[in-house]
């Protein structure tokens, strides 16, 4: 039973850090209806945004995790503007190559620029653990936690309850009538590829100090893996999105902790394909009819 | 079948005359290790950009997982012509790696093929990522640290020929009823079901002959190499083949080969760069994209035919194309 509880905490944590991905990755896919690999890479990013500022800066974890968000939202608008806007109207399939380059540019870029080693990731929190009746929880988990649930309430409210959450909604569901009823189009998706690239800044300071190791190729597997997490909560579905997070981390620490540690990632893949064939929708998402 | 033997004489001549040329300039010294190794490396991505071409370019369905058939060929020879040390079991290999791709493209299409687009491609990657973690798990293909000393049977000429005929191969489906039937799908997936067209058959005949080619193109390299680790048939490797088919064109076989070859003497000729040369790919994908998004080629052919018949107006260009 402690075993248990102790790695329902790991995978909790775990878990968060795949919630915030998908959550950025559900908010841009379901208002540019495009597969952004390279989310992972705006992760990887905000990583080592957050290595050296707070090395060579010495700012502290908040400084770090607040200024992390606003460059890699940058970022993403950058990345929105120069490579995504002028396909908007082109074949998915150019847009979705045009991801790929995207992904590719940022990994390859970031290995020549400060090479392909691994580093260590500057612990700025002092690694505490409590003892909870034999469940031992770190500080630092409880941190990823908290800061996982302010950001999603938080997105939660920007969407539901401000203008342009309604904008951001209205684009998603109909992006030609939104245009007509005076919504600026490239405005509301400028902001909503920040938002989501501002989650996955986040998510990268918060799994640098969980994992204390990042390096220029860390974005690719957790990028595909929140897709997942988006696919298996359902697209177009907040609560979807992080309960699809929470669930692949916990189905990652679960694998791991019957011992099929090289197995995890396969583990994640045969969930995906599962739940596009039974369950296309997702656990939240709506159904939708295939029209001519 | 006999009106067309002119140009199928033609590209005959072509492959003997290619075939012949290289080895003069192999034998008078021209062509040192160094450009052998380049020449071999084309061939091997000219017959798995094909395979992948005819996946998306023809079929219209966008797989991420070409590298992971690659590997399955490429393990079934690594093991294979351990025990089994001469030619015929390097054969013998290559079949029983095209036989394993098509089994493993059944088992994953039958059930992915119903996806769409993006769904598809993060499926069929995940189902290369798999077969890779296996490879990874297995005594048989000796892990993480793969295969070494693996017997050399595909010298340049058995990759020139195996070029040539998966080639040759494709570009006949493509040109049959069925292979009009796969191109049908790409243009419209709903009119082509509504004219009778059994999309799921044809979709999956396409990913199967891919899959197949794929694995033959992974024997060649195993066996080339003489070293297979699990850790080059990853994500990176289905994205380098894509560049070639992106690049070339999708649905243009000419300029698959046009690409892998431009790219391929890029690659040897850049290598001191390292990194910042695939950065310069990415940004060539990206631009690419943006100001030309049917690639070098687009979905033009080379063809004898049109070259020997003088030109005529252009329905009856168009007409000579159909019937080939």
């Amino acid at each position: 039973m402690q075993t248990f509880f102790q790695q329902l905490i790991n995978g909790l944590s775990l878990g968060s850090i795949y919630a915030l991905l998908a959550l950025g990755y559900m908010i841009v896919y379901g208002i540019s209806k495009l597969l952004n690999f390279a989310h992972g890479d705006v992760y990887m990013l905000g990583a080592y945004w957050g290595y050296y500022t707070i090395n060579y800066l010495h700012f502290g974890f908040i400084t770090a995790l607040i200024t992390a968000m606003i460059v890699c939202g940058l970022a993403g608008v950058i990345i929105e503007a120069v490579a995504y806007r002028p396909l908007r109207n082109a074949p998915r399939v150019a847009a979705l190559i045009t991801a790929i380059g995207v992904s590719f540019f940022l990994e390859n870029g970031m290995s020549y620029l400060v090479t392909s080693d691994t580093r260590n990731f500057p612990q700025v929190i002092k690694r505490k653990t409590f003892d909870l009746g034999g469940v031992t929880i770190s500080n630092i988990q409880l941190i990823i936690l908290v800061t996982t649930l302010i950001l999603m309430l938080g997105l939660m409210y920007i969407i539901n309850y401000t203008k342009t959450g309604r904008a951001m909604r209205s684009v998603s569901t109909d992006y030609d009538a939104a245009s007509l009823m005076g919504i600026n189009i490239n405005h509301t998706v400028s902001i909503t590829f920040a938002l989501g690239s501002a989650l996955a800044g986040a998510a990268g300071v918060l799994i640098g100090l969980y994992y204390n190791s990042i390096d220029p190729l860390m974005g690719m597997t957790p990028g595909i893996k929140a897709f997942v997490a988006a696919v298996l909560g359902g697209i177009g579905s907040i609560p979807g999105a992080a309960v699809g997070g929470f669930l692949i981390g916990l189905l990652e620490t679960a694998v791991q902790a019957m011992g099929f540690s090289a197995f995890r990632d396969a583990a994640v893949y045969i969930v995906l394909i599962v739940i596009l064939l039974v369950l296309p929708g997702g656990l939240f998402g709506k159904k939708q009819v295939e029209k001519v | 079948m006999k009106k067309n033997w002119k140009y199928n004489l033609c590209w005959l001549i072509l492959m003997v005359a290619g075939f012949y040329l290289i080895n003069t300039l192999m034998l008078t010294g021209v062509i040192n290790t160094f450009l052998e190794n380049m020449l071999v490396t084309i061939g091997i991505n000219i017959i798995l950009a094909v395979g992948l071409n005819l996946v998306i370019g023809f079929s219209g369905q966008f797989s991420l997982g070409h590298a992971g058939f690659m590997a399955l060929g490429a393990y079934a020879t690594g093991i294979m012509t351990q025990t089994m040390n001469s030619a015929g079991g390097f054969y013998l290999s290559v079949l029983v790696g095209v036989v394993l791709a098509i089994i493993v493209a059944l088992l994953v299409g039958i059930p992915t093929l119903r996806l769409h687009g993006d769904y598809f491609a993060i499926a069929t990657m995940g189902a290369a990522e798999i077969i890779r973690i296996v490879i990874n798990n297995m005594k048989i293909t000796n892990g993480a640290a793969g295969l070494f000393n693996i017997p050399q049977f595909a010298t340049w000429d058995v990759v020139y020929i195996f070029v040539c005929l998966t080639t040759i191969v494709t570009v006949n489906f493509i040109h049959s009823r069925d292979g009009r039937a796969v191109i049908s799908i790409r243009e419209n997936e709903i009119a082509a079901e509504a004219m009778g067209v059994n999309t799921t058959k044809w979709k999956l005949s396409a990913f199967v002959l891919g899959a197949a080619t794929a694995a033959i193109a992974g024997s060649l390299y195993a066996s080339y190499l003489q070293t297979i680790v699990p850790s080059s048939f990853g994500i990176m490797e289905s994205i380098n083949i894509l560049i070639f088919v992106v690049l070339g064109g999708l649905g243009s076989i000419t300029g698959t080969f046009v690409a892998t070859t431009l790219l391929g003497v890029l690659d040897a000729a850049l290598q001191s760069l390292g990194v910042l040369r695939m950065v310069f790919y990415a940004v060539a994908l990206i631009i690419i994209m943006i100001f030309k998004p049917g690639g070098l080629f687009g979905k033009w052919e080379f063809s004898f035919k049109r070259l020997l018949t003088k030109k005529q107006d252009g329905d009856m260009k168009e007409a000579g194309k159909e019937s080939k």
